[in-house]
């Protein structure tokens, strides 16, 4: 039980907190925004990399003087798990919502992010999307709902056209192809756009395979793949998984012409080609990847290194949904959901590394968004298409 | 389309992965025989062994295999403990009791787990974890690469069965065990202490789980919830083989294994236990007292 003196301690120190900000007189509220991301569970690296990615934007708006819009308020992150599950993550919505952020920004999977916009949007609450790349997200009308980065119909679509132009500069050499994804809403709409389109381009598509996440034994599914011989597999799953496909086909010897990913989650990550250099050789993927000449990119990378982190799409796409946030809240010059979600809806923001076109939102996506493709190539991972972002020439096929 | 080629890197994949379940269902089969309870905390305790190595590993860099004495006197220490101190105790004699308890166990591990460990997927990286073997095939087509952790534990459970039934056929422990087993009473008027013998049989049930651990990890994962997945299938296989029956949980596990892995080749990872049960209720339906059990 409290006693009187402890409790008159208390007060006062409380009335001296609240009363400081009266009396120094400068210093606006903070301006609370939700992180949220699956930081434990099946996605919890990927969850975890874009926390990171999420508090370093934070802190360098925050040092670079906070939200000018707002009289220099600093941005205070609320965060929440989704334990890699989407209604843990709508729960983590209802609570974001009740701590009075003004936005939220999350998180990281498709299943996920379905279940938190809608969450957000009983609430006119702004949701900017780091990362869940499936189309419905943006395609069902929620008037909150923002994504800076490119979905899977403009990944896959970019894929398609890019394997056809290397195939067919290589002389035609792959006419079969076997994708391999994950059963939640990102493999399976990638896998499903890959499998309705792949034929248009001369591709026969020889089997569609899902998987469980977590999948500990890729060996079956690499013992089709054996059986069928396509010349070409197309992985579009998470990043444990990813590592593990391409390990076992490693291990029993399968050798295609080409791992070609869309949306790979190790395809593209120093993580996998640190770990695993022999297995991640020669692969290339369609994603999220940064513009390789931009020296903020460059910068933010060292830091990322410097934590003893890995640079993944994860941290730079939620570092870059993050300043597009903060942007439109400077803008819209106060913390009233219509007014961001109104700024976020006119966004043109220009200041940032992506390799993206100019920022135009149509219901709630960003035109301009595109993804990369890259290759890993003596022991780095160099963008080979397109031509303007190229670090090195593409090779395809593969020895096979 | 579908060779030998294919089939048998399958079959032997089956195999391997059933030892192992095998492993699982015998520390059950054996609880089940002789203290007649359904141990639903079995699952749980297999997710705590598959942590102890993962620790064992990770903070003291001890091979997986190396750990298998210590992770096997643990987890029959731990039960020999669970069943005199809480087990026997919070039963008051009574098996619909017991049932509970476990149930009750098992939802006190996987939240202790969730506590200590988080929800995270876990797993350890060892330098054999990706190196295979060649094994020629019998049928004339190209030899089958099988994952050397996979066979080590093929063998690793072939062994511990074959010391579990040695056990109960051939030593002191073994006899009290079955007379306990077969009847208690009588077992007592010669002088079996049966409360010594209850708290043996459920540690060395978990002993087994112990083993299993080790053998699983280097090619396997564990979070919070990976021992329900083995408990089903450990039961089905249990079922299968004869409640109680020893060699009946052997070949029900490699039965299942292969099951299994050709379901999964032939109908995809996610339709391919559809086998399993298949069997399982065709077993139940022509033979229900299972394929090695005695007829009740």
């Amino acid at each position: 039980m409290k006693n009187r003196r402890t409790f008159i301690q208390q007060s006062a120190a409380a009335a001296s907190t609240l009363a400081f900000p009266l009396i120094g007189g400068a210093q606006p509220a903070a301006v609370k925004i939700g992180v949220l991301h699956p930081v434990t569970g099946a996605l919890a690296f990927s969850g975890q990399q874009c926390r990171e990615g999420a508090l370093m934007a934070i802190e360098d708006i925050n040092k670079s003087g906070g939200l000018k819009g707002l009289g220099g308020a600093k941005i205070d992150a609320v965060l929440g798990d989704a334990q890699s599950q989407p209604q843990v993550g709508a729960a983590e919505v209802e609570k974001m919502n009740e701590a009075g952020v003004a936005s939220v920004l999350g998180a990281y999977a498709s299943a996920i992010c379905l279940a938190t916009t809608q969450a957000a949007a009983k609430y006119n609450l702004p949701h900017v999307v780091d990362v869940g790349v499936a189309d419905q997200i943006v395609q069902r009308g929620l008037k909150n709902t923002f994504r800076f980065g490119p979905g899977y119909g403009v990944c896959a679509q970019v894929a398609m056209v890019n394997l056809h132009v290397l195939n067919t500069v290589a002389g035609k050499p792959a006419k079969t192809v076997m994708i391999i994804h994950e059963e939640s809403l990102f493999g399976t709409g990638t896998a499903n756009l890959l499998a309705r389109e792949l034929p248009g381009f001369g591709f026969e598509v020889k089997e569609v395979i899902k998987h469980a996440n977590p999948t500990r034994d890729f060996n079956n599914i690499v013992l089709r793949m054996k059986a069928l011989n396509p010349d070409i597999v197309i992985p579009a799953n998470y990043y444990n998984e990813y590592a593990l496909l391409v390990r076992t086909m490693q291990q029993q010897k399968v050798a295609p012409k080409a791992i070609y990913s869309v949306l790979g989650g190790a395809a593209s990550s120093f993580k996998f080609l640190k770990e695993f250099p022999d297995a991640a050789n020669g692969i290339i993927d369609c994603n999220h990847w940064f513009n390789p000449k931009d020296k903020r990119a460059l910068d933010l990378r060292k830091r990322v290194e410097a934590k003893n982190l890995f640079f993944t799409y994860e941290i730079f796409n939620t570092y870059t949904a993050m300043m597009f946030l903060a942007d439109a809240i400077h803008r819209a010059k106060s913390t009233d959901r219509a007014a961001i979600n109104a700024a976020l809806a006119g966004s043109t923001f220009s200041d940032h590394f992506m390799p993206y076109g100019p920022t135009k939102m149509v219901d709630g996506q960003n035109t301009g968004a595109q993804p990369l493709m890259t290759q890993v190539l003596g022991g780095d991972i160099k963008v080979i298409i397109p031509r303007e972002y190229r670090q090195a020439e593409p090779v395809f096929p593969m020895k096979g | 389309m579908l060779d030998f080629d294919i089939l048998f890197p399958s079959l032997l994949n089956g195999l391997t992965t059933g030892a192992v379940y095998a492993l699982v269902a015998l520390g059950l089969t054996l609880i089940y025989g002789v203290l007649h309870i359904i141990n639903f905390a079995h699952g749980a305790s297999l997710m705590l062994a598959l942590y102890g190595v993962y620790l064992l590993n990770t903070r003291l860099g001890w091979d997986p295999y190396l750990a298998l004495p210590v992770m096997v006197a643990g987890m029959f220490a731990l039960g020999y403990a669970l069943q005199r101190g809480v087990i026997n105790r919070a039963s008051h004699g009574k098996d619909e009791n017991i049932l509970l308890v476990t149930l009750g166990l098992a939802i006190v591990m996987e939240n202790l787990a969730l506590l200590a460990f988080s929800a995270d997927t876990r797993s350890i990286d060892t330098p054999y974890t990706l190196r295979t073997v060649e094994i020629p095939s019998p049928f004339g087509a190209g030899p089958a690469m099988i994952a050397a952790p996979k066979l080590i534990a093929f063998g690793g459970a072939l062994a511990v069965a074959a010391l579990l039934l040695w056990i109960v056929k051939r030593t002191d422990l073994g006899r009290a065990i079955r007379a306990v087993a077969k009847e208690k009473q009588g077992a007592k008027l010669m002088g079996i202490d049966v409360e010594h013998v209850y708290a043996m049989s459920f540690g060395i049930g978990l002993a087994c789980l112990g083993a299993a651990a080790c053998f699983l990890l280097p090619a396997y994962y564990v979070n919070p919830q990976v021992g329900s997945g083995f408990v089903l299938v450990a039961f089905t296989i249990v079922v299968l083989g004869g409640m109680g029956s020893f060699s009946g949980a052997l070949l029900g596990g490699l039965l299942i294994g292969v099951v299994e892995s050709i379901g999964g080749l032939l109908l995809g990872d996610s339709l391919g236990q559809v086998g399993i049960y298949l069997i399982f209720i065709a077993v139940l339906l022509l033979r229900p007292q299972g394929l090695f059990g005695d007829r009740a």
